[in-house]
């Protein structure tokens, strides 16, 4: 039946979307690597294989939880400029304390003290925007993306207050750059994110239910508030984690997870979590490949993304509007 | 038993429910009827906990609505709502396989799988169990909804306007259904039904609603009279007996005053 029945029904699917990307993963290691260079390049190339993977894995899971939660499909955490709320709280940090003193503390212990504001943050704000009566949709989209503009003017304001110098500090953090990869925090995303990944599978279920709605939810005996507030606080972490490491992607989240919900409609929760991971990683790691080693930063990689996330956006703007 | 003590809502300031008390006996359909703002949707709300109690007890049987865990309520009492917004693009057996959840908590047994599939026979369902809901007429919708809350198998069910857009065949075979379940498994319904020629054939009692307050509480053959309806409706309504059952005919005005 449910479940345990539709998880055959996919496994086809989800195979091809796994081989892809292992292929993606694959080539990623073995384009360009010149002659005699293999110890080198491997171990240069993990470590940003592994970042890439953790940001595919961060962007798809959130984006999904925010689907669920919110009951939409066209918002995601990134339109709403919560990657610009982690810029904008480190921002605000150089601003108040110094560019200097920013550097010098710990990365590990500034980052999770980032994260755990930012988890605090997201799950107030959202409890705010999303448990009020009305939910429109169209109220929804237009309060969203007017947040994303706030955030990100208030992140780029705070940034023309501080001194040049310390401007310097948070530069880097303020543009997607999948060519360098934060990896000072590699460790502490790959155990964020493998806490994440016992609630998004052991609570898959109750996913499942609360998108049926509040009311449903309640129906079926869901413990509403608390299943909410651990989906923010879980979103906010795992923004947190892919903002940090390669900065912000507006569209990526919005692209897989509709790839994701095209290739396997009416899958559940983790099933569609493994998919819509998996086509991330193939975009992320097949087209960093490809962006790297075949053309040699030629190109930018976040700006294609970004350009087939925003069209599908749109799409999905235009589609709402006509039903 | 349904104990219904002192209820009182307010939205806004204004006063949706004043000091509504009613006992409900276990099994047999209860219809709730009244004009539009009554307050039957809220109550019902308040009763199935998707509203918080502001003041007064709800209980079933020995559970009280406010202090029973939701999941131990989830398998004693099921609601179906009348503004149903599904946005998850779900099949019809998937959406009729949640009303399980309660029991199976994500892990369907064989039982739940003849409860499902019994439900869908019993809305006339099972030739479009794999139909995605978005591919579906309002009334297949409204039908797969309830079929939902079939499934969950409770003691207690309380539907909102569950005949919306069904037509005649089907809003019959539904009020027979509830019947027969009323009837061979004890189940208690209370329903909101707009027809009140519906609450009168099929329900064993009626509650009516007015401005906040229960107005009378009867049998169909106690409320469903000329009298009766013109305080719950303000509206001069022939009844007539037919196949035992009174029958309002509320579409028409009466013969004297057109």
């Amino acid at each position: 039946m449910r479940s345990d029945s539709i998880a055959p029904r996919f496994g086809l699917r989800l195979g091809l979307l796994g081989g892809a990307a292992l292929i993606a993963v694959a080539l990623f290691f073995v384009l360009g690597v010149p002659a005699g260079a293999w110890a080198f390049a491997l171990k240069f190339r993990v470590g940003k294989v592994v970042a890439l993977i953790l940001v595919a894995f961060a962007i798809s899971a959130s984006t999904q939880l925010f689907h669920v939660t919110t009951r939409n499909q066209i918002l995601t955490p990134a339109i709403m400029g919560f990657d610009a709320l982690y810029l904008m709280i480190q921002t605000g940090l150089v601003y108040s304390i110094g560019g200097m003193a920013t550097l010098s503390i710990d990365p590990v212990a500034k980052f999770s003290a980032e994260v755990v504001a930012m988890m605090v943050f997201s799950t107030g704000l959202f409890l705010w925007l999303f448990t009020a009566k009305s939910r429109d949709l169209h109220l929804l989209v237009l309060v969203g993306i007017i947040f994303g503009a706030l955030f990100r003017s208030l992140s780029n304001f705070a940034a023309r207050m501080i001194d040049p110098n310390d401007f310097v500090v948070v530069q880097g953090e303020m543009f997607a750059r999948f060519n360098a990869v934060n990896l000072d925090l590699l460790w502490i995303s790959i155990l964020l994110c493998a806490g994440t990944v016992p609630i998004l599978w052991g609570m898959r279920h109750q996913f499942d239910v609360l998108s049926l709605g509040r009311e449903t939810a309640i129906n079926l005996g869901l413990r509403y508030k608390r299943v909410m507030l651990i989906s923010f606080a879980t979103i906010g972490l795992l923004v947190s984690v892919s903002t940090a490491l390669v900065g912000p992607i507006t569209f990526f989240g919005l692209l897989v997870t509709h790839l994701a919900y095209r290739f396997l409609p009416g899958a559940r929760f983790g099933v569609t979590l493994i998919a819509t991971t998996l086509v991330a990683i193939v975009t992320l790691v097949g087209g960093q490949a490809i962006f790297e080693h075949v053309l040699g930063f030629k190109g930018t990689l976040s700006v294609v993304i970004d350009m087939l996330g925003g069209l599908v956006f749109l799409t999905l703007l235009l589609k709402g509007a006509a039903k | 038993m349904i104990r219904i003590n002192g209820v009182s809502h307010q939205i806004a300031g204004m006063p949706i429910l004043s000091d509504v008390t009613l006992t409900l006996p276990k099994g047999g359909i209860t219809a709730l009827i009244g004009p539009n703002g009554a307050g039957k949707s809220t109550l019902l709300s308040l009763m199935a906990r998707l509203t918080r109690i502001q003041s007064g007890s709800i209980s079933f049987d020995d559970a009280n609505v406010a202090e029973t865990p939701t999941q131990e309520l989830a398998k004693r009492l099921s609601i179906l709502r009348q503004d149903n917004v599904l946005t998850a693009r779900l099949t019809v057996q998937d959406l009729v396989g949640f009303g399980r959840y309660p029991h199976h908590k994500g892990r369907p047994g064989p039982n739940d799988v003849k409860l499902v599939n019994d439900a869908l026979e019993a809305m006339a369902l099972t030739p479009l169990r794999t139909r995605f809901l978005d591919e579906l007429s309002g009334g297949q919708r409204q039908r797969a909804l309830v079929a939902m809350v079939l499934a969950q198998d409770t003691d207690y069910v309380l539907l909102d306007e569950p005949l919306n857009n069904l037509d005649m065949r089907h809003a019959r075979q539904m009020m027979i259904r509830l019947q027969t379940a009323a009837r061979t498994q004890g189940k208690s319904f209370v329903v909101v039904i707009h027809d009140i020629n519906f609450a009168a054939a099929y329900a064993d009692r009626i509650v009516a609603l007015k401005d906040g307050r229960v107005l009378a509480t009867g049998t169909p053959a106690e409320i469903v009279t000329p009298a009766m309806l013109k305080d719950i409706f303000d509206l001069d309504i022939v009844v007539q007996q037919i196949a035992g059952h009174p029958f309002a005919l509320h579409q028409i005005a009466p013969p004297s005053t057109q």
